[in-house]
């Protein structure tokens, strides 16, 4: 009876969960369809068509679409390693110490997401100008930290928080030094917030349009700014932007991939937490 | 959770070697040293805001606070904090009870469907915001989309969907909602996957339902999670600017006119930029006034959920 039950549940979650994927994944899929069809049959609802390779051929061969993704992947790649280097520690320090004004720090951090970017980013541009940021990796790198740092830190310092304080105190009885254990132990057990915080910090300064439009012009120009050219202003080449958004996406999405493993934490760790 | 947290008495701290005290300030002090420089546009918004500071002027002088005065008696303002407040709360309020509900069936539906959603489901996150809003906008296209095509199939004919000011808040939301609950799933999928397997274990033992476990074990450890993913969702939504413009640009009417899309409007639009400030520094206040609510939340939940872990 119980069996039969659990069984009809199972159904019903799959069910549930295929509905939400169709609603999730057929827009992409229309996206990728898109992409193949010629500007005069964009507005058809057939699925039947003729495909064509032009659009691909355009944006992939004709421009430096290449050359922007790369760009891109630089400035986003950097700007989520820097936050990791920068924010695991201070996520780890948030998280362990207990010091007078932590929560003030802790909430000055998360306070650089209030500011709508269109305030920080005009006069960061004169700021940028006097300090030769402006068009620079560097000068993106940084600017991306106030997207992707606070999420890491916010996110990883919760982790750190639910690892208990006895189970450090345990390996250094036993003699391993602060590194081992934070890279050996720590590291592990936060794995799932580290990942998926690294990846969506990733996603947002990929994605991000306003601080590359107006603090970066020719040496770089990351694909979200490279995007709006086939929005032209006399007419929208939809299959154009179809295949720079399928191919932009496509990082994003490889990551995802390499890392889907890291989200589910080892089974060994399920005791030492708490 | 002894230790080190035993501290918090001032009159402790202090005994404590001063290389130590130093300590957790020189490790947080590079997140804050990169960050900082936001607070020199900051400062100088406040003082913009009392200027008549235009791109179009060649100077700008100071207006006291004329830019404040007329914001608030202009019935547009409130109108934009209406809708500001609506579109942030409604569609984090559907994000987070979907995204939960989905992380929920990743992980509990061991399966191969499973594995390849829990990536595939988080891909509407990576396509540029105004991007995917042009792809909605060609499916929802009121003679020849998609969706009219299906709706069509239930005898709904030509649902005016953005075009309308009555159906316009709810298709933004719409676009919001598909793209960003992945962003709860994944950090919801995360935190389910850390939670500790002991107290499901004595559980099991203990013989409680699926319904007792998931409200007594999974929420209330699964808690600060859920308040971190509402906190960013939350403060994005409100500051939300690309999808409403990409959109209708604000339309029509006045109907998605959002705090950001009328201070975008008044900024570049009208060149105001000294009397579009104002309009900002309110969403920056409202944005600081949740954010500090809902953070007081997740400490006290942060808490209680290491209490009950161990």
């Amino acid at each position: 009876m119980k069996n039969k039950k659990q069984r009809s549940l199972n159904v019903l979650m799959n069910i549930l969960l295929i509905l939400y994927a169709v609603f999730a994944l057929f827009p992409l899929i229309w996206m990728l369809l898109i992409s193949f069809k010629s500007d005069t049959e964009v507005f058809t609802t057939t699925f039947l068509f003729h495909p064509t390779l032009a659009n691909y051929q355009e944006v992939l061969l004709r421009s430096d679409y290449v050359r922007y993704i790369r760009d891109s992947v630089i400035v986003a790649g950097g700007a989520v390693l820097v936050s990791i280097i920068v924010g695991v520690p201070a996520a780890y320090a948030l998280a362990r110490y207990n010091f007078p004004r932590k929560e003030e720090l802790a909430f000055q951090i998360l306070s650089y997401k209030f500011a709508p970017e269109i305030l920080v980013v005009l006069p960061l541009f004169m700021i940028y100008q006097k300090l030769g940021l402006y068009d620079s990796y560097f000068g993106l790198i940084w600017v991306y930290q106030l997207i992707s740092l606070p999420l890491l830190i916010w996110v990883v310092r919760g982790y750190f928080e639910d690892i208990s304080v006895e189970i450090e105190y345990a390996a250094q009885v036993d003699g391993y030094s602060w590194y081992q254990i934070f890279f050996k132990m720590l590291v592990p057990l936060i794995k799932p917030g580290l990942v998926s915080s690294a990846l969506l910090a990733f996603i947002f300064a990929w994605n991000c349009f306003t601080f590359p439009l107006i603090l970066s012009s020719n040496k770089v120009y990351p694909v979200t700014v490279a995007i709006m050219k086939y929005l032209g202003t006399d007419s929208a080449h939809y299959g154009q932007l179809a295949v720079a958004s399928t191919v932009s996406a496509l990082p994003a999405m490889i990551f995802a991939l390499c890392i889907q493993k890291h989200l589910v934490r080892g089974l060994s760790f399920g005791a030492v937490k708490g | 959770m002894a230790g080190k947290k035993k501290n918090s008495a001032k009159s402790e701290w202090n005994k404590v070697p001063f290389s130590t005290r130093v300590r957790p300030y020189l490790i947080v002090a590079p997140s804050l040293i990169i960050t900082i420089g936001i607070m020199v546009p900051f400062v100088m918004a406040i003082w913009y805001s009392l200027t008549n500071y235009s791109f179009k002027l060649p100077t700008h002088k100071f207006v006291g606070i004329n830019n404040w005065v007329s914001m608030l008696g202009d019935p547009s303002f409130w109108n934009a904090v209406k809708i500001s407040l609506l579109y942030g709360l409604i569609s984090t309020a559907i994000e987070m009870l979907l995204g939960l509900g989905v992380a929920i069936l990743l992980n509990n539906l061991n399966n191969g469907l499973s594995r390849v959603l829990r990536v595939l489901l988080v891909f509407p996150l990576m396509v540029a915001p105004v991007t995917a809003t042009i792809i909605w906008q060609l499916m929802l296209n009121s003679s020849v989309g998609i969706v009219e095509k299906f709706l069509n199939l239930f005898g709904v004919f030509n649902f005016p969907w953005a075009a309308s000011p009555d159906t316009a808040l709810m298709t933004v939301i719409l676009i919001d909602v598909w793209i960003n609950t992945a962003f709860i799933i994944l950090l919801v999928l995360a935190g389910l996957q850390s939670l500790p397997k002991s107290p499901f274990e004595s559980a099991k033992i203990d013989g409680g339902s699926a319904w007792f476990n998931f409200t007594n074990l999974t929420l209330p450890m699964l808690k600060p999670s859920l308040y971190i993913a509402l906190l960013f969702r939350l403060m994005a939504a409100l500051q939300e600017y690309a999808i409403i413009f990409a959109l209708t640009k604000g339309g029509p009417g006045d109907s998605l006119m959002s705090l950001s899309l009328t201070a975008y409007q008044k900024g570049f639009k009208f060149q105001k930029f000294g009397a579009a400030i104002p309009y900002i520094l309110i969403l920056w206040l409202i944005i600081n006034i949740a954010a500090k609510r809902i953070v007081n939340l997740q400490r006290t939940a942060q808490k209680r959920a290491a209490g009950l872990e161990e």
